[in-house]
């Protein structure tokens, strides 16, 4: 009897403990093959480096590659939930597989920590309790975009962006802020890679700016052959077609452009110096925005850990929502919808020694929310 | 919208149908001749590019890297003749693209573990690049001028090598009748791989010509493809100036169906709405131009009448 309730309390003590006895697994479902395979790369390099810095080893990280397929993305999901038993997901790039996939997540009581895909269908009145953004919300580059072009005094923008939500969002987003005229407005193709004809209508227009987002290898093709037109109107984008995987395959058509983005390599804090300096070491290139966001998401979850399990809902919610990490961004905190309130700066790409990079050169909104916090209710 | 503008998309349109021909030839040629669907076609266009950015990058001469681009593409093309698809000539349709479907995911993933997930730097010289001011005020990138003279010379030194050459009579009477020309003593293996060579070295080219502006990256040739079988089949299987005017046809529809769609839709609907509508129907719009020929001709422009 004295022996079987020893063992009793033994166990009972272990679950009290919880977080540190039982471990806690992750499930990251992200891009590693096929042509957008660089940014979901970044993201898990930057996850991984920071769950290899903390000192926990009770983490186990569960990797998937979806191949940038909805309905791949979905099944991977599945099986994470039901046989791998994972605690918590993270890890989708594109916002078109995290819709496939958050929703039906959450609503099985996991947790998802979005390190990049923040569709608007998540933060207004799709929002969930569950669902945590550590990115932005898919506006929020854009919106600081056209805060820029306001503040520079463009009177005649050009904008274009690919057909399809996100894109849709985009212009949005540059819209809500920017108050001048429009010289024109274009949807061009996804995965389009001749711009001939979008920049003879640019030439034609008598536009004094071109705002674009076409991330990926859009924007490469996008970049080079605006270069090379001889239009040479200012050009102003989010990070996406400036982030350092891309830069390098832009070249020189890309040095002096003005992008927007949450975070930059010379944000000067100590945890972003040592993160920049750790990655470099680790996989031998520069950290991109993705990296950053998969380093923050990893030591938001890292965070919360520490104080509570997944398993105790409540608890390990209301630490997530503290958001009491060293963020490589310097401040972060959450808005009422789990989506960051942050500042995002205007950058500017310039060339240091052989490599071209981004350089801050203001500061284009601050302390900037999203535009659809105020449908959302848990 | 000025007369200006109007022929500088004309000749925007011209310029991409002209390196979609690049691609069409080959894969009009290997269709035709070997009777094989070869979807791993995008993926010679790649390894073209691939070979033309890592040169580039070595030598930085451009002439030497569009001679690797298509050397490369040229010898990825008859290892997977020989080691491959010479097992399929026999087989359906149906194992010919499963098995060039697997070549494309193979090829992809051996592209990136040889060469990484992010795009690669491949830029025009400084003496094709920049603008050059046409007659009549039109500026107009000079390297798209060189693209649309070389395409054009590729074309006529394919007419000259399919209707003026022995193998180009070999291939034509390959084509018409395969178990005739063994008959006649010609080594029909040896002329497939040839003909898979050629075809191989031009999707290269194209690959390597295009890459110079566009981005270099794993997975650049798939798109390539899908709107190279449009022009065959517009074309004509088979035919190489079918392959030449349905590819200025395809680029010439597609160049100016993304300009002009919207703006006609603007003239009664209001205009964001004419903007998304339009753009969804010139990206259409290529394949509407199949569907009107296919009905007109069902074994399109210049196929053969059965």
């Amino acid at each position: 009897m004295k022996l079987k309730s020893l063992i009793l309390s033994t166990a009972l003590a272990a679950l009290a403990s919880g977080a540190s006895a039982e471990g806690v697994k992750v499930g990251m479902i992200t891009t590693l093959s096929g042509g957008g395979a660089g940014l979901g790369i970044d993201v898990r390099d930057g996850f991984m480096l920071a769950i290899g810095q903390s000192d926990r080893t009770d983490i186990e990280v569960v990797i998937e590659d979806d191949l940038r397929k909805p309905d791949v993305a979905v099944q991977l999901a599945d099986k994470m939930i039901q046989s791998e038993k994972v605690d918590v997901m993270t890890g989708i790039i594109w916002s078109n597989l995290a819709m496939a996939v958050i929703p039906s997540a959450t609503a099985q009581g996991k947790f998802y920590l979005s390190p990049n895909a923040g569709p608007s269908a998540l933060a207004g009145k799709g929002c969930h309790k569950n669902y945590f953004n550590v990115a932005w919300q898919n506006d929020n580059l854009h919106e600081a975009a056209g805060a820029y072009a306001k503040g520079t005094g463009y009177k005649n923008s050009f904008i274009l962006a690919p057909n399809y939500p996100a894109g849709q969002d985009a212009l949005t987003g540059y819209k809500r802020m920017y108050d001048g005229e429009l010289a024109g407005e274009i949807f061009t193709k996804l995965g389009q890679t001749d711009y001939a004809a979008e920049i003879a209508q640019i030439r034609a227009s008598g536009a004094d700016s071109v705002f674009f987002f076409l991330p990926g290898g859009m924007g490469i093709s996008f970049l080079k052959q605006y270069a090379d037109s001889g239009v040479d109107l200012p050009v102003v984008g989010p990070a996406f077609s400036f982030d350092q995987g891309i830069l390098q395959a832009v070249g020189d058509a890309a040095l002096g452009v003005v992008n927007t983005s949450q975070w930059n390599k010379d944000i000067d804090n100590a945890t972003n110096a040592a993160f920049v300096e750790t990655f470099q070491a680790e996989y031998g290139r520069l950290p991109s925005l993705y990296a950053s966001q998969g380093f923050d998401t990893a030591n938001l979850l890292i965070s919360a850990l520490e104080i509570a399990h997944p398993d105790d809902a409540d608890a390990f919610r209301t630490a997530l929502e503290a958001a009491n990490f060293d963020s490589t961004r310097g401040d972060f905190e959450f808005g009422p919808n789990h989506h960051p309130i942050q500042d995002i700066y205007a950058r500017e790409v310039i060339k240091e020694g052989d490599v071209y990079t981004n350089k801050i050169i203001g500061v284009a909104l601050e302390n900037h929310s999203d535009a659809y916090a105020v449908d959302c209710s848990f | 919208m000025s007369t200006i503008l109007i022929i500088e998309q004309i000749l925007n349109g011209l310029q991409s149908g002209i390196m979609l021909f690049l691609m069409a030839a080959g894969l009009t040629l290997i269709f035709g001749v070997m009777g094989l669907i070869n979807l791993a076609h995008g993926s010679l266009y790649m390894i073209g590019a691939f070979a033309a950015a890592a040169v580039a990058g070595l030598t930085g001469s451009f002439v030497l890297a569009l001679i690797a681009a298509m050397a490369a593409a040229a010898i990825a093309g008859v290892l997977v003749e020989m080691l491959v698809i010479r097992r399929l000539y026999a087989t359906d349709h149906l194992d010919q693209v499963l098995a060039t479907f697997a070549l494309i995911l193979i090829f992809s993933e051996g592209t990136r573990w040889v060469f990484g997930s992010f795009p690669l730097f491949l830029d025009i010289p400084d003496y094709l690049s920049g603008p050059v001011t046409l007659p009549g005020g039109i500026q107009y990138p000079f390297y798209r001028l060189v693209l649309i003279c070389v395409g054009l010379l590729v074309a006529a030194g394919l007419g000259l090598l399919i209707t003026r050459t022995r193998i180009g009579i070999q291939i034509r009477a390959g084509e018409n009748d395969r178990e005739m020309i063994a008959a006649l003593g010609v080594d029909i293996s040896k002329l497939y791989t040839l003909v898979f060579a050629l075809g191989a070295a031009l999707a290269g080219l194209a690959g390597a010509l295009v890459g110079a502006i566009q981005s270099v990256q794993v997975g650049m040739g798939e798109p390539v493809l899908i709107l190279a079988f449009v022009v065959i089949v517009i074309g004509g299987i088979g035919s190489i100036k079918g392959a030449l005017i349905g590819a200025l046809l395809v680029g010439l529809t597609d160049t100016l169906g993304g300009v002009f769609l919207p703006q006609l839709f603007k003239l009664f609907m209001e205009p964001s709405a004419a903007q998304s509508s339009g753009s969804a129907l010139a990206s259409m719009a290529i394949y509407i131009l199949m569907g009107a020929v296919l009905i007109w001709r069902p074994t399109g422009l210049f196929g053969a009448r059965p």
